[in-house]
């Protein structure tokens, strides 16, 4: 009896130790990869970690579903923002052509884009579905610049790590990683199902990330920071919304 | 449990088996394994984990669509006319409800992780330990329309179960935990994954397969239902077949053995099974 309970005893101390020194390998590992997501310290944040890191093993590279041009949504629903403040109403006015998309941070080439410029650059297009963390969803045609493109022409440095991207709207803010920041469906939106972006649906700029939920596709953006760290943003969570206790990586 | 030994051994071990009896009165039996009794608290603990916030998460859009799009310009086959945490939400209340969504789908996807680490954990120990084949798996006689229709008429009457089906399932109970654990359990994984963008993109198949994106929130909702249905039923049995023998079972592991001074006398029918049980207690079949 004492025989079997020390050989349990010993066995069991030794799984213990091997499942805590193979957690703290895998957690170096984990950092080290990329795998841990900036709000990974809140609470209930070690699901989040597992999710980001799941969604970054397994499908890192892997494309929103695009749907055929007939699955596209007759009554998409605009989400309601914050009311737009005197600024956006000025710029409005005059069809946005002061607008100015400014990128700083890491790059080589900070500068700043006006609207038609965007508008020259390459643009790609995708009919994907836009969903609401609350559960409801439309599908559209979004046409833009891929974000990729644009970090090219800014020369984004090669320790980038994130995208730190900012709306008109004061405090509205997120940030991606460069899984979905250099993937190509990730675009730099300026038309929707082939007219101008209207501006309930974020226009005339919205930063289209379809892996995510819709509160990561942040409209009317004016601002693109590049960084190897989220610390210096806000709280620290990586965007308002982790900031105001909601997930950063919204693929779930 | 296996009480079909013969009479004549039955009548042969009856003298050791009363020795035996007053031996095991003092020392309770295994009713269910440490590996069963920790994956059922801990899958208790992450369901209601996610019903409360999978609740909460709904109260945010508390209409169900099927297909792949729907919001609120489009028709749901289901509202529940509650109040929502949303005022884009048409609800006809004069209020909205305080938004809980930030917390709930933190703790929902924690729990979820913990239901399936539990589950996967669960799955391998009952292919391995011959779990599921001992005690979840009805005998093919069990399986008659009789004995299926014996089973529930004595369900509908509330009939306290006796002391024998203490130490198995009966048939109804095999075959409801084998469709909660074999049907339903995988169907609100599936359904929940294909509600995940990050998944779909991985594994579009896995919603095209369900029929969309939003059927596949309305079959989360529907087998949640049914989930909550199993669960009050289950509980209601707990009480109907003893609320303390039962709960002690599937948390010490052990229960009242059978025949000691907290149970009534035994009717020659009850002891000849008891003993049975006893008789064959050698083999280790307790879970």
């Amino acid at each position: 009896m004492s025989e079997i309970s020390r050989r349990k005893l010993i066995t069991g101390g030794l799984a213990v130790a091997a499942g805590a020194s193979g957690l703290a390998v895998a957690a170096r590992l984990a950092r080290r990869g990329g795998l841990i997501p900036p709000d990974a310290g809140v609470r209930y944040g070690a699901g989040e970690t597992l999710t980001y890191a799941a969604h970054r093993v397994l499908g890192q590279h892997a494309m929103a579903r695009e749907f055929p041009r007939s699955a596209i949504s007759t009554n998409p629903f605009a989400n309601e923002v914050d009311p737009l403040g005197d600024e956006f109403k000025r710029l409005q006015a005059v069809n946005f052509v002061d607008w100015r998309l400014t990128v700083d941070g890491m790059a080589a080439r900070p500068r700043s884009f006006s609207v038609a410029e965007i508008k020259s650059f390459p643009t790609n297009s995708h009919i994907t579905m836009i969903g609401c963390e609350e559960g409801w969803t439309y599908i559209a045609e979004w046409t833009g610049v891929p974000l990729s493109y644009i970090l090219d022409r800014v020369g984004a440095l090669p320790q980038v790590r994130y995208v730190v991207y900012r709306s008109i709207q004061p405090d509205w803010w997120e940030s991606i990683d460069m899984a979905d920041a250099l993937h190509p469906q990730t675009l730099v939106a300026h038309r929707m199902n082939g007219g101008e972006l209207p501006v309930p649906f974020g226009g005339p700029l919205r930063l289209r990330v379809p892996r995510q939920l819709g509160y990561k596709s942040v409209k009317y953006i004016t601002h693109l920071t590049l960084t190897d760290n989220l610390k210096s943003f806000g709280k620290g969570t990586g965007g308002a919304n982790s900031d105001g206790g909601y997930a950063w990586y919204a693929g779930i | 449990m296996n009480a079909s030994v013969p009479i004549t051994e039955r009548d042969a071990g009856r003298a050791s088996a009363s020795a035996e009896l007053a031996v095991t009165a003092t020392k309770p039996r295994l009713r269910h394994s440490a590996a069963v009794r920790v994956t059922h608290w801990l899958t208790t603990v992450a369901f209601l984990a996610l019903l409360l916030t999978g609740g909460e998460i709904v109260l945010s859009h508390p209409r169900f669509y099927w297909g792949e799009t729907g919001n609120v310009n489009m028709r749901p086959w289901l509202n529940l006319h509650l109040p929502s945490s949303r005022d884009t939400v048409p609800t006809g209340y004069g209020y909205v409800l305080p938004d809980q969504n930030g917390w709930s789908r933190y703790l929902h996807f924690e729990a979820a992780w913990l239901a399936v680490g539990t589950g996967l954990f669960y799955l391998l120990y009952g292919l391995f330990s011959g779990h599921f084949r001992r005690n979840l798996l009805p005998a093919s006689s069990d399986l008659s329309l009789k004995a299926l229709a014996a089973s529930s008429v004595k369900h509908l009457r509330f009939a306290r179960p006796g002391p024998d089906e203490a130490w198995s399932y009966n048939v109804l109970q095999r075959l409801t935990y084998l469709a909660v654990i074999f049907v339903l359990f995988p169907l609100m994984i599936w359904t929940g994954l294909a509600m995940s963008f990050g998944f779909d993109a991985a594994f579009p198949l896995g919603v095209r397969l369900l029929g969309g994106h939003q059927t596949a929130r309305s079959l989360h909702f529907l087998v949640t239902i049914l989930l909550v249905v199993f669960l009050l039923v289950h509980v209601v049995m707990i009480f109907v077949a003893g609320f303390r023998d039962r709960m002690r079972a599937m948390i010490a592991g052990r229960m009242e053995p059978v025949g000691t001074a907290a149970s009534p006398a035994l009717s020659p029918a009850e002891g000849a099974v008891r003993r049975a049980m006893l008789d064959s207690s050698a083999t280790p079949a307790e879970d």
